[in-house]
């Protein structure tokens, strides 16, 4: 009886180990951030893209408002790519497109927005990237939809036509 | 008295110096188990990415404001999830994590003493 314990006990553990690593076998192995939503969004304090005044957040984000804060870059290429979406949710009276400038140079932003039009309300300017750590965020580009003070969806990377169909259907 | 002032100084400089290096290892600590999101394995502290550089700039200004190491990663982990922390804390999805090896220990001590020291005997 003794004996036949050991090679049970043997078999049962190295067919756990075996179920574990086969189930992993199918786990991608490239991290896709979780995108969490319905979160408060963070106090902060800003300057201003045009004239450089000092801007809170409770001032800018209303309840019963949606908003879109955007974080790009004059040196993201796919915010360049992502741009034509936003000048095209611009038109949308429901929402207003907040910009956050991210470690970027005052001149070549305004070229950007000289060359291809601003599609923002306003623009904050996020000088070292810690706003943008505030707020939860990866990188350039990436967008917020924002309502009653809290994040109703994050999309990371550059908007498409399908995100922007998404974020009509949430603002209807 | 001129002495006693040369002493105070030293004595201030010295003290200045010790404070402001216990800040940057704490620093380091906390950087260090700090997974950079979007490098691959690296940590905040070795990376140099601007993800990770704004990161390292958010613990330093949160240390200044007084918060503690614990607020630090309760900050990251609502902001980011628990992925962002190399040394996960022990809750309900990593008990497994945690006891695993603990369980493994005990298992491998019980065989070894059944075994070796019980047959012996």
């Amino acid at each position: 009886m003794k004996t036949k314990i050991y090679p049970i006990f043997l078999i049962f553990v190295f067919s756990i180990i075996f179920f574990v690593f086969y189930k992993g076998l199918k786990n991608s192995n490239i991290y896709t951030p979780d995108v969490k939503s319905q979160i408060n969004i963070p106090k902060f304090q800003a300057k201003d893209f045009e004239n450089n005044k000092t801007i809170n957040s409770k001032d800018i984000f209303l309840n019963d408002k949606f908003y879109l804060l955007n974080i790009w870059a004059s040196w993201c290429i796919p915010c360049r790519e992502e741009h034509k979406f936003l000048m095209n949710l611009h038109k949308e009276k429901l929402i207003d497109i907040i910009g956050l400038n991210y470690k970027d140079n005052h001149l070549k932003a305004k070229k950007f927005l000289d060359d291809l039009k601003s599609p923002y309300k306003i623009i904050l300017k996020d000088l070292d990237g810690t706003i943008a750590i505030e707020w939860g965020a990866y990188g350039v580009p990436e967008t917020f939809l924002i309502h009653n003070k809290k994040i109703v969806k994050k999309i990371i990377g550059p908007l498409n036509e399908n995100s922007i169909l998404e974020i009509k259907e949430i603002i209807k | 008295m001129k002495l006693f002032k040369y002493l105070l100084i030293t004595f201030f400089v010295i003290n200045y110096n010790s404070l402001n290096a216990q800040d940057v290892n704490l620093e380091n600590k906390i950087t260090k188990n700090l997974r950079c999101l979007i490098c691959q394995g690296q940590s905040i502290y070795d990376s140099d990415s601007e993800f990770a550089n704004s990161l390292k700039l958010v613990v330093k200004k949160k240390l200044e404001s007084g918060n503690s190491e614990e607020q630090i990663y309760d900050f990251l982990q609502e902001k980011y999830g628990e992925w962002i922390l190399y040394d996960p804390k022990f809750n309900k999805n990593t008990y497994f994590l945690w006891l695993l090896p603990i369980l493994m220990f005990i298992i491998g001590g019980a065989i070894i003493f059944k075994l070796f020291i019980i047959k012996k005997n």
